[in-house]
């Protein structure tokens, strides 16, 4: 173990450590204090004194205690075997303490977040005398079926390019830290690397250009991915009070989004959540490759009983996995559950270090913290030539569900996409709980010309339609409210019609029934335009004279209802049928009123 | 540097076991003691007064000039100069051992009732260890309450920890042991255990409860913790640890079915704002520190099912809302940590429904796999989902009522209103005794979507509908 002292303990205030008699400390260092060898990061540091917060239960820590400094500042090891792991807010990895320490997390075991004896099968793609750039891929081992690990030069090289590869591996097995590749700078200065790195995790990995976004991250949620869509690389926040389902929606994204790779981080939330993420993604398969969903996850669990100032890591080991595989050229969907609770370790760190406090508590630097996290997504051209990115999906939970609090509006200062999650909806049942009213999407104009590409440039306009059509049941709902439904003439009555119907039939969603949990885009937007067609062809019929009642009571309105649950996504040509019989109901409806 | 370095280079076990004579500072329940050796955060503390009594501290903060102690049994009648106390260089343990059940204790596990201490099978550290998330077995088993609203609505799974938001002066002292008496896991006969932790409740509530438990003869099976409104208000930041450490023993060691009813946490809290405020700390809202999260979550996380072990914990907190306000801290943290909410309403009180459970704010989180074919009945998700839609409805409905009057509403709200009438009075109202099995429940469900025609029953499927409807 490390034997370098760089002070003792002189008080210990729960997670929060203040240590004295400090020699060469170094800012944002990976120490270890007492003798249980308890991991904590250097936060602060003032003439001799320092602070430490202790990412375990200071329980029995005493002033005198020596503090032992690694020089390293708090890293994640990145490498192959990241992928279907669980880790705890520190990178380590659950499941293999579980072997060591049993059932309940004892405190100062630690192992390798990375198993070192396992070998992997690595295959070059650089020869000998070849000229590489940090960031470079220089080959790749099969991770899983499912995810190609391409093994990069690390992104940070001392000396001068251009590098010359100097010595490869040649294709075989190999431990994670055995050296592959030796590469030699300009100044004929060598360097060795193996298949593991580690990097800081409060630091952006490097690119080499950032993107516009312009790709729908498709989730197949339909109130996502037709009113509110989220580009590749874009940030979106979803905040609601407990139980209008944050997490619900998270795991359903988690689930059927089309990213190669999910990070999905359990910051302070349920560990009977965490489980059940656990238990259910290795039995579901993927529409899209057939495999196991838990082939492209990693899941990053640090539940709200664990240390507080684990909980505050654990949303940076996760973003930085994130951007370790999005340099690979994967596009990576970064599930964070919650940052509300993110934010609160951090005022109770804050708040443990006597700092002045801003708003409700909270430090002054929340924003700065908040800004300096959302950054870290987007759709980048990495250092090695390739195109990846990193989408953050960040739950709220504001404090009884109201969104003028700090962190929801600090959040919506630096997130383009907003879906609101709103009590009434759920309380109702209505899932997801996403509100039409208060959400919005920025990325609406971004993503519109890949609509075009994919042969459905009509979605620009449907949507906005049916926005509209939203927008005018609000008002209509408030006269309803004061003199009842019967006061409006059949052409306003039938608008409410139409968005009960565009509710129940479309925006509501069920994740727990085989068909309609996930919806392809053809099938959404043919769903939409069938209800739009329901609309224009109902309110003709109206303008001429039909009640109402006629409408509602056609058989195929039933079948429309009903669709979401009875039509499969292989099946769209059944949504077709269902648009030729509306348009044949709705003639022959005219036909009654015309030979009346 | 001064003794500690000194000391650094010392086995601190040698230490532990030291007496030191003389307080500089003592504060509400917190002592300050100056010049003791190195002393552990957290550790054990004994005090012993002028008069030889002795009182259970912890402690709270550690320096190398001065050690804060919180004293469990409060600070009145100590001195500066005569106060000694023994830092015994370990967390604060409880003994723990199946001699408990049956007994009274207090809120640091001693003996209430006259009787001697039990002796302990094992000694445990209060604080626990949080349950690794990989060795947690996903809770699924149903518990049968015998309440319709909870067991059709927001059903309870074994291992869940599902809170009573109440009121004061709302009957949730009685619904608690309704649920302690009649619950039942439908799957085989196990061996099962109560924890009951009363925090700053008053003496008629306990020996409420006491007594139910007596009358339904399963008083052998409860262990009861009580720290009761006169006892010093620190001691109920330990009470509930206590309670949850036996409770951990009994379920994952020796494999029972344990039931932990924890009342009140309004209380609970209550009290860890007053030592926050004692130590200057700075406060988040409303007064209450900024860790209330995180150390009701190190309550709360105490409980579900461990792979491999046959026991379960299943956590049924009470807490009365200040002032009926959900959004208050207590509440609005606790909704967050905890699988879902049993929401009390002043106004069903009122109108003599009992329980006066909301169905609409009330939620299990864990209901979605503990119920349906094979767990309870095939059509009961549907048939919740479509509960809860109409009774939202309903609502919307009495609102328009109010405005435009009963007389004007169309003949489909009118039946809305008959819907929900029979839901409240015949499905939610049942008689503090009343044990319904769960297919009394769902065909009572059933009979409340009767008043609504089939057409307007979306959440259902046809089978369903053709299987119970009307029927």
């Amino acid at each position: 173990m490390p034997q370098r002292i760089v002070g003792q303990v002189k008080r210990v205030n729960g997670p929060v450590i203040t240590i004295q008699g400090i020699t060469d400390a170094m800012m944002m260092e990976l120490v270890h204090v007492g003798e249980q060898l308890l991991v904590g990061e250097l936060v602060k540091l003032d003439g001799m004194e320092a602070v430490v917060q202790v990412y375990e239960d200071a329980t029995g820590i005493a002033p005198g205690d020596n503090v032992y400094g690694t020089g390293l500042p708090l890293s994640v090891e990145l490498g192959p075997g990241l992928m279907g792991t669980i880790y705890d807010g520190i990178q380590r990895p659950l499941e293999r303490l579980r072997e060591l320490g049993g059932d309940f997390m004892r405190r100062g075991i630690g192992s390798p977040s990375i198993d070192r004896s396992k070998l992997w099968n690595f295959s070059p793609s650089v020869g000998i005398g070849d000229m590489v750039v940090p960031g470079q891929p220089v080959g790749v081992v099969q991770e899983n079926e499912r995810i190609g690990h391409k093994i990069l030069v690390p992104p940070v090289l001392t000396g001068t390019g251009p590098y010359t590869v100097i010595e490869i591996a040649s294709e075989g097995s190999f431990p994670v830290e055995q050296t592959i590749c030796t590469v030699e700078d300009s100044g004929k200065e060598r360097q060795q690397f193996s298949m593991m790195q580690r990097w800081p995790i409060r630091v952006p990995r490097p690119v080499a250009d950032r993107r516009p976004l312009s790709i729908p991250l498709i989730t197949g949620q339909r109130v996502i991915d037709m009113l509110f869509p989220l580009a590749k690389g874009g940030t979106v926040a979803i905040p609601g009070g407990f139980g209008t389902g944050k997490t619900m929606t998270q795991h359903a994204i988690a689930q059927w989004c089309d990213a190669d790779i999910i990070v999905y981080i359990g910051c302070g939330e349920r560990g009977n959540e965490m489980t059940d993420v656990l238990r259910e993604f290795p039995h579901l398969i993927d529409p899209r490759t057939g495999r196991s969903l838990m082939e492209r996850t990693i899941l990053i669990a640090n539940t709200s009983n664990m240390p507080v100032s684990a909980r505050e890591a654990s949303i940076y080991t996760g973003i930085t996995l994130a951007e370790y595989y999005r340099d690979q050229g994967y596009h990576v969907a970064v599930m964070a559950d919650s940052t509300s609770r993110w934010a609160e370790a951090l005022r109770e760190l804050s708040g443990r270090m006597e700092e002045m406090p801003a708003e409700e508590g909270f430090p002054a630097y929340l924003p700065t913290r908040i800004a300096e996290f959302y950054e870290r997504a987007g759709y980048m051209t990495t250092l090695g030539q390739q195109e990846g990115s990193v989408s953050i999906i960040g739950a709220v939970s504001p404090p009884g569900g109201d969104f003028s609090e700090p962190v929801t509006q600090h959040t919506k200062r630096f997130v383009r996409c907003f879906w609101g999650l709103d009590r009434a909806l759920a309380s109702a049942r209505h899932y997801p709980a996403i509100s039409w009213l208060d959400s919005y999407s920025e990325y609406v104009s971004e993503v519109a010309p890949w609509w075009e590409t994919q042969g459905e440039s009509s979605w620009v306009e449907s949507r906005a339609e049916i926005m509209e059509l939203l927008q005018r049941e609000v008002r209509l709902q408030q006269i309803v409210k004061l003199v009842g439904p019967d006061a409006l003439p059949d052409s306003q009555n039938f608008i409410l019609e139409v968005c009960s119907l565009f509710k129940t039939a479309f925006l509501q969603q069920n994740a727990f029934d085989d068909i309609d949990r996930y919806s392809t885009v053809g099938k959404q937007i043919r769903m939409l335009q069938l209800i739009l067609s329901y609309w224009h062809l109902g309110s003709e019929a109206i303008s001429k004279g039909v009640t109402m009642v006629k409408l509602r009571r056609m058989k195929v309105v039933q079948e429309i209802a009903r669709m979401r649950f009875s039509v499969s996504n292989e099946n769209l040509e059944e949504l077709d049928r269902i648009a030729l019989r509306l348009e044949r109901s709705m003639s022959q409806l005219g036909g009654i009123y015309d030979e009346r | 540097m001064t003794s500690d370095n000194r000391l650094a280079g010392l086995d601190k076990s040698l230490l532990s076991g030291r007496e030191y004579v003389g307080a500089s500072r003592i504060d509400g329940p917190l002592i300050y003691m100056r010049n003791t050796h190195p002393i552990g955060f957290g550790e054990l503390v004994e005090c012993i007064d002028s008069a030889g009594r002795r009182r259970t501290g912890q402690v709270l903060d550690t320096s190398t000039e001065a050690v804060v102690v919180q004293l469990f049994e409060g600070t009145s009648g100590l001195t500066l100069p005569g106060t000694r106390m023994r830092f015994m260089g370990e967390p604060l343990t409880l003994p723990v051992s199946e001699q408990m059940l049956g007994r009274v204790l207090n809120g640091l596990g001693h003996p209430r009732d006259g009787g001697s201490l039990p002796r302990g099978e094992d000694e445990l550290d209060v604080n626990g260890l949080p349950i690794n998330p990989t060795a947690r077995e996903y809770p699924r088993d149903f518990i049968q309450t015998g309440i319709s609203v909870i067991d059709g609505l927001t059903t309870l799974i074994q291992g869940q920890k599902l809170p009573i938001f109440s009121g004061n002066g709302l009957p949730h002292n009685q619904l608690a042991a309704q649920i302690a008496r009649q619950a039942k896991v439908l799957a085989e006969s196990q061996e099962f255990a109560i924890v009951f932790a009363a925090m700053g409740v008053k003496y008629d509530v306990a020996r409420f409860f006491i007594d139910s438990f007596e009358e339904s003869g399963v008083l052998e099976n409860v262990a009861l913790f009580l720290s009761l409104a006169d006892d010093p208000s620190i001691e109920r930041t330990i009470t509930p640890r206590t309670a949850l450490t036996l409770a951990e023993h009994l379920a994952f060691t020796k494999g029972k079915h344990v039931l932990v009813i924890m009342t009140d946490m309004t209380n609970y809290c209550e009290s860890l704002r007053e030592i926050s405020t004692l130590r200057g700390e700075i406060p988040s809202r409303k007064g209450y520190p900024g860790y209330l999260y995180s150390n009701l979550a190190e309550l709360y996380e105490r409980s579900g099912k461990i792979l491999g072990r046959d026991g379960s914990i299943t956590q049924l907190p009470i807490l009365t809302m200040p002032n009926d306000d959900i959004g208050h801290p207590i509440p609005d943290l606790t909704g967050y940590i905890t699988e879902g909410q049993i929401v009390f309403d002043r106004e069903m009180h009122g109108r003599g429904i009992y329980p006066p459970v909301n169905g609409l704010p009330s939620l299990s989180r864990l209901m979605k796999d503990g119920i349906g074919e094979g767990m309870t009945r095939a059509d009961h998700p549907h048939l919740a989902n479509q509960l809860f839609a109409s009774y939202s409805h309903v609502k919307d409905v009495r609102n328009l009522a109010s405005v435009i009057g009963e007389e004007e509403l169309t003949s489909l709200d009118h039946q809305y209103l008959e819907f929900g009438n029979f839901f409240e009075k015949k499905f939610v109202s049942q008689s503090f005794t009343e044990n319904r099995s769960i297919e009394q429940t769902l065909d009572l469900g059933w009979k409340a979507l009767a008043e609504l025609p089939a057409e307007e029953l979306q959440r259902v499927t046809d089978e369903e509908i053709e299987g119970h409807y009307g029927r």
